[in-house]
C-alpha cells in the first residue's frame, strides 16, 4: 500500500491504463480544447466592443481588467462559456417550470412537437418504405417525389406549411409537428427500403420452399432483417425531428420554445440567451438520441446479438 | 395438415413410385454475353427412397437442376413431375425441404425458433411444433441446445440444425445443394454417415448435390455425373452398398472401382470442353 503510493510514476502508468481514463481521456481532450478555443475566440472578438466601453465612460484600464471584460459582458458579440452555462443553469433551474422564463418550460413546448413529429414522420417513413418495396411502379414513381421533398429548404416551406394548415384550422402543436414529421420521414423511408430489402437471396428462397405469404415473408423476414436500418434511420430523424421543431417556431413568431427563445434573444441582442437556448437544445437532442440507442440495444439483446 | 400429409404417406405405399420425373428438360439464361443453356435436354427418373447425388464441375447445372425441381427456378422447355405433381404444386403442398449450401439460419430467433419457422408458416399447432423441434433437434444430436443463437454454434452444428429445419415438417423430398460444402473434411465426414442414418430412419428420397467423388460414392444408390456448356447428364451410375454402410467401404475395390467410373465421366465431360 505504502510503496505503491510512493511509487509515483507506476501510478500514474496504472491510471493511465484504467478502462474508465482510457475511454474518457480522448473526449475530455476535445471538449478542453475546444473550451480553450473558445475563450480564446471570446477575448478576440470581443475586445473592441469592452475598449470602446471603456473609452466612452473615460476610465483608465488595465490589460487584465480588459481581458476580464470581455469576459463578462452584458451582450457580447461572442458569450465566453462560463456565461453561457451561467445563464443556461439558471434557466433550468432559477425558475419554475411552467414559468416562461424557465427553459424546461421552453423545451417541454418544443419537445412535445419534436416527439409527435417524430411518431408521425417514422410512421410515414415506414408506410412509404413498405409501399415502395412491394411495388415496382410505386419506386418508381413515389422514391423521385421523396427525394425531391428534401431539396426545398425548410425554411422557405415553413411559412407555407403555417398558412395553409391555418387556414384549414390547425394551430398550435400540430403545424409544428407536420413540418418536423416533413423532415423526418425521409432518412426512415430510405433507411427501410434499404432494410426490407436486407434479407440475403437464402432466405427469401427458403420462405418460398414453404411457400410462404407475402405477410408472412414480411413479418418473419423483412421486419427482423430490417431493424438495424430501422434503429440507424431513427436516431438521424429524431435528431431532425427536433431541428424542425425549432424551425417551425421562427416563422409563426411562437411565444414557447425553444425556437421561441432564439427569435427573441435576437430581436433584443441578448447573445447569451440565444447561446443557452442552443445549448438546451444539444442537450435534448442528445438525451432524445441516447434514448433511441437504449431502445436499439434492448431490442438487439432480445433477438440475439452477440454482446 | 400434417396428420394428413403422414396419412397418406402410410396410406400409399405404392413400391418404387417415381418420386421426380424429369422428361427433356431445357433452361436457358440470358445473360450480357448471350444465352447460357444451365441444362439442355435433361431427363432423369427418381424413385421413392432414392438417395441420388449430382456431381460435375462449377456450372454444369447442377444446382439449377435441384433449383427447377424445387420451382424456384423455371424451365424453358420440357416436363417436370415431382411426386406426380407440377413443381409449382409440389412446393405449394410443401412436398420438399430444401438445404442450401450456407445453414441460412435466421440470427435473431434461437435455434429452436429456427426450427419452429417453417412449421409457424404452415400453421402447425403450438404444442405440435414444440414437440417437434425437441424430436428433430434429438435427430440431428443438439438437444440442449434450443435457446443458443445461431452464431453461438459451429459451422458443422448450423448446418445440422438447417437439415433439422427441412425434415421439420416431414417432406417426403429433401434436396441438399452441397450442404458440406464449406466444413472441412473430418466434419464432413461425420455429418456424411450422420446423414445416412437419417436417410435410413427416415426413407426420405435424396438429392444431393456435391463437388465430391468420395461423398457421391459413399452416399448414394445413383450418382449422376454432370458436364456444362450446355449443363447436360454423360452418365448415371448405380451404386448399392448396403444401407448401413460405414466409411470404412471407402477402402473396398468396389468403391475404389465406382468413384473411378465417376472420375472418368468427369473428364469425358471436361475435354468436350477443349
Amino acid at each position: 500500500m505504502t510503496s505503491s503510493a510512493l511509487a509515483w510514476p507506476g501510478t500514474a502508468r496504472g491510471l493511465s491504463r484504467h478502462p474508465l481514463f482510457q475511454r474518457t481521456a480522448p473526449i475530455v481532450t476535445v471538449v478542453a480544447a475546444l473550451i480553450a478555443i473558445w475563450y480564446v475566440a471570446a477575448v478576440l472578438m470581443n475586445l473592441t466592443l469592452v475598449r470602446d466601453g471603456f473609452e466612452r465612460e473615460e476610465t483608465p484600464y488595465t490589460t487584465s481588467e480588459l481581458i476580464a471584460g470581455t469576459m463578462s459582458a452584458e451582450r457580447p458579440l461572442l458569450p465566453a462559456p462560463h456565461q453561457v452555462v451561467e445563464t443556461f443553469l439558471d434557466g433550468v433551474f432559477g425558475y419554475a417550470p411552467n414559468a416562461p422564463r424557465s427553459l424546461i418550460y421552453h423545451s417541454a413546448v418544443t419537445l412535445s412537437a419534436t416527439l409527435l413529429g417524430f411518431v408521425l414522420g417514422a410512421l410515414l417513413g415506414v408506410a412509404l418504405a413498405l409501399m415502395i418495396v412491394h411495388s415496382r411502379v410505386l419506386e418508381k414513381s413515389l422514391l423521385p417525389w421523396i427525394i425531391c421533398s428534401q431539396m426545398v429548404p425548410i425554411l422557405a416551406l415553413a411559412p407555407i406549411f403555417i398558412v395553409v394548415l391555418g387556414a384549414i384550422g390547425l394551430q398550435g402543436l400540430m403545424p409544428k409537428s407536420i413540418i418536423s414529421a416533413y423532415l423526418s420521414f425521409f432518412p426512415v423511408t430510405i433507411g427501410m427500403v434499404k432494410g426490407f430489402t436486407a434479407p440475403d437471396p437464402m432466405q427469401m428462397d427458403l420462405m418460398r420452399t414453404w411457400s410462404a405469404s407475402p405477410r408472412q415473408v414480411l413479418a418473419k423476414l423483412r421486419w427482423p432483417s430490417a431493424v438495424p436500418y430501422l434503429f440507424a434511420s431513427l436516431k438521424v430523424a429524431i435528431s431532425i425531428s427536433l431541428i424542425g421543431a425549432i424551425v417551425a417556431e421562427l416563422p409563426t413568431g411562437a411565444e414557447a420554445g425553444i425556437g421561441a427563445r432564439l427569435l427573441a434573444g435576437s430581436y433584443y441582442g441578448q447573445t447569451i440567451q440565444i447561446w443557452a437556448a442552443l445549448l438546451a437544445a444539444a442537450v435534448l437532442a442528445s438525451a432524445l438520441i441516447g434514448l433511441v440507442g437504449l431502445a436499439e440495444r434492448i431490442t438487439a439483446r432480445s433477438m440475439g446479438a452477440r454482446p | 395438415m400434417s396428420n394428413l400429409a403422414e396419412a397418406t404417406t402410410v396410406l400409399n405405399p405404392p413400391p418404387r413410385r417415381l418420386a421426380v420425373d424429369v422428361t427433356g428438360v431445357s433452361l436457358t439464361f440470358q445473360t450480357a454475353d448471350g444465352a447460357v443453356d444451365a441444362l439442355s435436354n435433361v431427363s432423369l427418373g427418381i424413385a421413392e427412397g432414392e438417395f441420388v447425388s449430382f456431381i460435375g464441375p462449377s456450372g454444369c447445372g447442377k444446382t439449377t437442376m435441384l433449383r427447377v425441381i424445387a420451382d424456384l427456378q423455371q424451365p424453358s422447355s420440357g416436363q417436370l413431375l415431382v411426386n406426380g405433381m407440377s413443381a409449382e404444386q409440389a412446393r405449394l403442398s410443401r412436398a420438399y425441404g430444401y438445404v442450401f449450401q450456407a445453414p441460412a439460419l435466421f440470427p435473431w430467433r434461437t435455434i429452436e425458433a429456427n426450427l419452429k419457422l417453417p412449421l409457424e408458416i404452415m400453421g402447425f399447432s403450438d404444442s405440435e411444433q414444440a414437440a417437434r423441434a425437441a424430436r428433430y433437434l434429438a435427430l440431428v444430436s443438439l438437444t440442449g441446445f434450443e435457446r443458443k443463437f445461431p452464431w453461438q454454434l459451429s459451422g458443422g452444428m448450423q448446418q445440422r440444425v438447417s437439415i433439422a429445419r427441412a425434415l421439420s415438417f416431414d417432406p417426403a423430398l429433401l434436396l441438399m445443394d452441397e450442404p458440406f460444402g464449406a466444413l472441412d473434411e473430418i466434419v464432413r465426414d461425420h455429418l456424411n454417415e450422420q446423414l445416412l442414418q437419417l436417410w435410413d430412419k427416415t426413407g426420405k428420397t435424396v438429392l444431393f448435390v456435391t463437388h465430391s467423388i468420395p461423398e457421391a460414392v459413399f452416399l448414394s444408390t445413383k450418382i449422376v455425373v454432370m458436364s456444362p456448356r450446355p449443363g447436360r447428364i454423360t452418365d448415371i451410375i448405380d451404386c448399392n452398398f448396403p444401407r448401413d454402410r460405414t466409411l470404412e467401404i471407402r477402402e473396398t475395390p468396389e468403391f475404389i472401382r465406382i468413384a473411378q467410373r465417376v472420375r472418368n465421366g468427369l473428364r469425358a465431360g471436361h475435354s468436350y470442353d477443349e
